[in-house]
């Protein structure tokens, strides 16, 4: 199995607030990993700090064997990581196509593979086809995250973090996009999932880590950790 | 024609020319706006600029038609490197320090004009031809002012252009709401800024050379009174909206011409306080104005 992500002993911080404080992380190629935790547990600032969005304070994020530490988002995006952010953040005020067509931007060709891209992500999600012109902000909330997740695939990424992708939605829509992250993951592309939904993450994921007040309390198979009441001691504080 | 209709299209013709200048000026305050969430005080300055520009190239024979472009240039330039130079290190902090900021852009540049130009107005060479009207019937119309509206359509039409159709015009729509998740798409951060004040400069310019072009003069102080007229229309349009900033020129141009033109002598005095009431009590009823941007108050860079 080859190492796709490598964080090493990564720190971050918000002004005197440590809010992740030295975590260790591996994301194998092929394999879908969960970051489970309650509020507050510096899942979020973990993906954050790794496309640059939050600056991390120190430690080692190494991607493919390059580094990615302290550069800007703008260029560890072209590395082939990106993030679908918590919230969805689609750009209300553009339409689906043209979202989607952002999503391409970081590729060094955009030309050859915008068309391809946009005709796979229409394949793939088949309601934004349906509302192509339709101003994302007036999306439902599935189809908005249905839109995020795309948006972040159209830079055809080796790598792609979800933060908390089932937040707010109504549970069939959950279902799908659940299912629609397996099928990505049988599709090649390796997934980071932070989430707060443990069953449904556990269900999906390959292995997962559990963090509690920016640390990594523990890790293990999905089954592992499943089967332990490790998870709900995190939840509830005690390490 | 009925003599009142002639006055009264005359009128039109001129807020439609006033507006337009103001609505370039209030869409360059709001482009900068909306991605940065800084207000450009040194705006005026690159109009004055764009001004001595159009002044020097008079001075050395150069003719209008070369003059305008060269001088709108040195606006996009200019703007640029104001960007580069005094906005970039203090980009991310507050609000205040970067409209301090401005205002000392501004400052500076004025004084540079006062002690190296001179601290008086001075006279621009333009064509005759701006001087002259054409006629229909009772109406007339100036050269400069279907100058001034043709210009004026055909910047709002490529800019609007720009922005919808070309994925860098979408990536600054993008920027403008979001910034993170702009630069998560790939979208370097310098790069869109530094666009925006390069369209920013190109709309001072074109502001500019128009203003000018009605007054034939130029002095240290020329970018100040219609930066801020530019800044009201951009609140009334709606902060940070650019169809809000065009239609809050266009308003204020309309609003001020009106008035000057319909009210009664006695009342002439207080026009522009009349105006700014106006303005006033449209926001009373519109706090966020006449278009609101789509995303007040999302974080910016």
């Amino acid at each position: 199995m080859t190492t796709l992500l490598e964080v090493k002993g990564l720190y971050v911080h918000y002004g005197a607030v440590e809010a992740v404080r030295g975590i260790d992380l591996t994301i194998n190629a092929g394999e879908i990993v969960a970051i489970l935790g309650a509020n507050g547990a510096g899942k979020s600032s973990t993906l954050n700090s790794i496309v640059g969005l939050v600056p991390p304070h120190k430690g080692e994020i190494s991607f493919s064997g390059g580094n990615l530490f302290g550069l800007p988002t703008e260029i560890i995006v072209r590395h082939g990581i990106t993030l679908t952010p918590e919230g969805r953040r689609v750009f209300g005020s553009l339409t689906t196509e043209e979202n989607l067509l952002l999503g391409s931007f970081p590729l060094v060709d955009p030309g050859t593979y915008r068309d391809q891209n946009l005709q796979n992500m229409y394949d793939l999600f088949p309601i934004l086809a349906e509302r192509r012109e339709q101003i994302a902000g007036t999306l439902s909330g599935g189809q908005q995250q249905m839109l995020a997740i795309a948006r972040s695939l159209m830079s055809s990424p080796k790598l792609l973090l979800l933060d908390e992708p089932s937040l707010g939605l109504a549970p069939q829509i959950v279902d799908t996009i659940f299912e629609q992250i397996v099928d990505l993951r049988n599709s090649g592309i390796t997934i980071l999932l932070v989430e707060q939904n443990v069953a449904m993450s556990l269900q999906v994921a390959d292995r997962g880590y559990i963090m509690a007040s920016g640390t990594i309390v523990t890790e293990g198979s999905s089954d592992e950790l499943s089967s332990s009441n490790i998870v709900e001691q995190a939840y509830l504080g005690h390490e | 024609m009925d003599s009142d209709l002639a006055v009264f299209i005359q009128q039109t013709v001129n807020a439609i020319s006033l507006g337009g200048t103001y609505a370039l000026l209030a869409l360059g305050l709001a482009i900068i706006f909306s991605i940065m969430g800084m207000i450009n005080f040194a705006h005026g300055e690159l109009m004055t600029i764009t001004g001595y520009t159009l002044m020097y190239c008079g001075l050395a024979g150069l003719p209008f038609y070369i003059s305008a472009p060269l001088a709108m240039m040195v606006a996009v330039v200019s703007a640029v490197l104001m960007e580069r130079i005094a906005f970039r290190p203090v980009r991310g902090g507050s609000p205040a320090s970067m409209l301090v900021t401005s205002f000392a852009v501004a400052i500076i540049l004025q004084t540079l004009f006062q002690n190296l130009i001179s601290p008086r107005s001075k006279a621009v060479p333009l064509p005759d031809v701006f001087a002259h009207s054409i006629h229909f019937g009772e109406l007339s119309i100036g050269i400069n002012q279907i100058l001034s509206i043709s210009l004026t359509v055909v910047i709002l039409v490529t800019l609007n252009w720009f922005l919808r159709k070309t994925i860098l015009g979408m990536a600054m729509r993008a920027a403008a709401e979001d910034f993170s998740v702009a630069r998560l798409m790939g979208v370097k951060a310098n790069a869109v800024i530094s666009g925006a004040f390069a369209i920013s400069g190109a709309l001072a310019g074109a502001a500019g050379v128009l203003w000018v072009a009605q007054r034939a003069s130029v002095d240290p102080h020329m970018g100040f009174v219609p930066v801020l007229k530019a800044f009201i229309a951009a609140i009334l349009g709606g902060l940070g909206s650019l169809t809000g900033a065009v239609a809050g020129g266009f308003a204020l141009g309309f609003i001020e011409i009106y008035l000057a033109a319909y009210l009664p002598d006695h009342i002439q005095p207080f026009k522009e306080a009349l105006a700014l009431g106006l303005v006033i009590l449209v926001l009373l009823f519109r706090p966020n104005g006449l278009i609101p941007a789509a995303t007040v108050g999302r974080e910016k860079v």
